[in-house]
């Protein structure tokens, strides 16, 4: 088994995504586990790049670590300065009790796999023969059309619920206070 | 690296990243840190397509099908966002005991 | 077709919003009745198109082979007719013009969903449409933001984000396996016998992942827990939809699609028997012991929604016909329900089966047609629920497994237990204190209940005239 370069970068980014989706678990913190995803999006992003999709990472990047992690952190900042227990807000009893299994099973599927390795036939189909003919923007564009209409009606979708989901009823603010 | 060990290694790591998520939804009671056990089972099933996309040799196909993805995730964690928001408008909390109300 | 479908209740959308409040406000509802008034006219009268075939409107209902196109028409047909009713009950309902104007975008935007669902061809394609049509559901359940709406909508998000990472997960190995997503090409990779060992027991996984996605997005037991709580708690004008049609159309119609022309199921399989039985059992006894009647009609839901799971997993002509039959029956008597619980609704100002009572009197049309799609519901003859569990029932006999078939029979006389307890306690004895004062709702909510009952009464009563060219087989085979 050789390991190139290449592979060395892309499992080392892959222990660290691992580990930042660790850390976003176990933050006490909501704010240090929101931050958790967005670094576990970064580290991913690199994986994405390093095993050949580019512009996927730029999405990835840009997309998951920049706006969901806005959107996140101004949920919290809506949340937060109203007043909670940090014990109602983590249900930390449960949450110690668990923690001290967390590790069991991640052992046992490492352990799993390494035993399953070698029986299993590869379930991958095998590249195609002369190469694919399209580039990924002729995919996208041409062969994926409805895709792209498909995002366009979901971000509208997405539009109508900020408009309805987040919009504070002004004259119902009114009357409750 | 043969595809063999790659695939097992990329396998094992989506695996990973699912139980991270699953243990989190399992674990915790806040509304906004569901949300985000919702993202880390997002985010294994990005590298496992990736992973697809690597493995078979067809990054070009798999590229538009994670940005398409990316973007239709978005929207679904906003507007779940906006759910949880408007929950603590209406109850005062982000608790999940607070949204135990129907039954039957 | 594409542009009926998807680009122009798209560019509708885009207009109304650019539009000034006020006009659009008028215009979203005509644009909704004309929109699908001409899809649904336009499915049954294109004849050339591959898709149907034909020439009465009424055959092309019933009389279908068994390929995706066919398929596609019945469901488009369910589509609009639901989508029809939930705009003229949202109408009916919303006091709050801003409000009603959100509802019919929100309606027209689930219909392309729901529209694309049906289309697709592709297994990613078919992934963007389900979560188009989840987004949209989220926001119409919480839509009034009640606090249980907002409970049934975050219910329904965490379900539907798992069953997301299911789907797309099976996706990604499937892709991997076959290296497309397109139908033809999974089709052909998964049932050539090309595959190795390893590999096919790889893709069979997937499979079993999309199935379980595609469960939980149809609220079959054990994954159905969001399913009455979002029907119940959404607005009433919401849940017409939601029970009539969505999750039909993103969970039980793709799992019929996708077995038939996909997966290759062509052997009667248990484990789709089994989840059928316990979800026609288990939403049959819970909906008996219901007080609310909407969350009563959730449970009736996922009860007939078992049904068609049995005639899918029966897997032979009959079973599978009648499991489309009854997704579009179904979608017919379940709207017409919820349109009368939103007239009940509205006029008495509560669902609560206890405090209702005596109703049909003040009120004959609605109780007169709730009467009727509860009998539908059933399966008493002549309507047309009789004829597709009658098929269903059928198919799981041939397929060899006739004490199923008697269950479901057995349970099917649970259903008409739960419906006359509802009738009984909503419309007929005597008139509950406090109602002296109600009336019969005005013309918005009848018009959709007259025109569904109309539906069901017809095809029931039209379909012994088609038994010549539609149970020819059926003679060869008793």
């Amino acid at each position: 088994m050789t390991i190139s370069p290449n592979d060395f970068f892309i499992f080392i980014s892959l222990a660290l995504m691992t580990l930042s989706a660790l850390w976003a678990v176990m933050a006490t913190d909501i704010l240090k586990s929101a931050l958790g995803l967005a670094l576990t999006s970064v580290f991913l992003s690199i994986v994405i790049f390093l095993l050949g999709s580019p512009l996927a990472a730029v999405f990835e990047l840009s997309v998951c670590a920049g706006l969901i992690t806005v959107v996140f952190i101004s949920a919290i900042s809506m949340i937060k300065p109203e007043g909670h227990t940090r014990g109602e807000d983590l249900g930390l009893r449960r949450k110690r009790r668990l923690k001290k299994y967390l590790p069991l099973p991640l052992l046992l599927v490492i352990a799993g796999i390494l035993l399953w390795v070698n029986r299993t036939g590869l379930p991958v189909s095998p590249p195609p023969p002369d190469g694919s003919p399209l580039t990924m923007l002729e995919v996208m564009w041409d062969e994926r059309r409805i895709d792209l209409a498909g995002q366009a009606i979901m971000i509208l979708v997405g539009v109508f619920g900020i408009v309805v989901l987040f919009k504070e009823y002004m004259n119902r603010k009114g009357s409750a206070d | 690296m043969e595809i063999m060990s790659m695939f097992w290694v990329l396998a094992s790591f989506v695996i990973l990243l699912f139980i991270i998520g699953i243990y989190y939804l399992l674990v915790t009671r806040n509304l906004l840190r569901i949300l985000i056990g919702m993202e880390i089972l997002t985010k294994g099933v990005t590298l496992l397509l990736v992973a697809a996309g690597y493995l078979t040799g067809r990054t070009n196909i798999i590229q538009p099908i994670i940005i398409t993805m990316i973007v239709v995730e978005v929207v679904i964690i906003a507007v779940a966002a906006g759910v949880v928001i408007a929950a603590y408008r209406s109850n005062g909390t982000v608790n999940i005991r607070s949204l135990r109300n129907l039954k039957g | 077709m594409i542009t009926l479908f998807i680009a122009v209740p798209l560019v509708v959308v885009l207009i109304l919003n650019l539009l000034p409040r006020k006009l659009a406000n008028a215009l979203s509802f005509w644009c909704g009745m004309a929109l699908t008034v001409i899809s649904g006219v336009y499915v049954l009268t294109t004849s050339q198109s591959s898709w149907l075939f034909g020439f009465d409107p009424v055959k092309r209902i019933l009389n279908w082979e068994i390929v995706p196109s066919d398929l596609s028409a019945v469901m488009f047909v369910s589509i609009a007719l639901v989508v029809f009713s939930a705009f003229w009950v949202g109408q009916y309902l919303f006091s709050d013009k801003n409000r009603q104007f959100i509802f019919n975008n929100l309606l027209l935007l689930c219909m392309v969903g729901m529209n694309g669902v049906v289309f697709s061809r592709d297994l990613f394609t078919l992934y963007v449409f389900l979560e188009i049509v989840a987004a949209s559901s989220f926001i119409l359940i919480a839509l009034e933001k009640t606090k249980a709406g907002i409970e049934g909508a975050f219910k329904y998000v965490l379900l539907s984000a798992i069953a997301t990472v299911l789907i797309l997960s099976s996706i990604a190995l499937l892709f991997m396996t076959c290296g497309s997503l397109d139908y033809h090409t999974v089709r052909a990779c998964l049932t050539s016998g090309q595959l190795d060992a390893g590999a096919s027991r790889f893709a069979l996984f997937a499979v079993c992942l999309f199935v379980a996605g595609l469960f939980i997005k149809g609220g079959i037991v054990p994954f159905h827990g969001w399913l009455p709580d979002a029907y119940s708690s959404a607005p009433t004008a919401a849940s017409v939809l939601l029970g009539g049609i969505v999750t039909k159309a993103a969970g039980v119609f793709t799992l019929v699609q996708l077995a038939q022309n996909v997966f290759g199921f062509d052997k009667p399989s248990p484990v789709l028997l089994g989840f059928g039985m316990l979800s026609i059992a288990v939403g049959a006894f819970a909906a008996l012991g219901q007080k609310d009647f909407k969350r009563m009609l959730a449970y009736s839901s996922i009860s007939q929604i078992g049904y068609i799971i049995i005639g899918l997993g029966s897997a032979n002509v009959f079973g599978v016909v009648g499991a489309i039959f009854h997704i579009f029956n179904h979608s017919v008597f379940k709207t017409l329900l919820f349109v009368n619980a939103a007239a009940v609704e509205k006029q008495s100002g509560t669902v609560d089966m206890d405090r209702l009572g005596g109703l049909s009197n003040k009120m004959p049309v609605t109780g007169f047609t709730s009467v009727l799609a509860f009998l539908s519901t059933a399966g008493v003859p002549p309507l047309s629920g009789f004829w597709s569990k009658l098929l269903i029932i059928l198919g799981v006999w041939q397929s060899g497994s006739p004490t199923v078939a008697i269950i479901a029979i057995l349970l099917s006389l649970m259903t008409l237990a739960y419906f006359l307890s509802m009738q009984r306690r909503v419309f007929f004895g005597k008139l509950a204190a406090g109602l002296e004062e109600i009336r019969e709702a005005d013309f918005r909510a009848l018009v959709p209940a007259v025109v569904l009952a109309v539906i069901t009464l017809v095809i029931g009563l039209i379909f012994p005239w088609l038994l010549g060219t539609f149970l020819v087989p059926l003679e060869s085979l008793l």
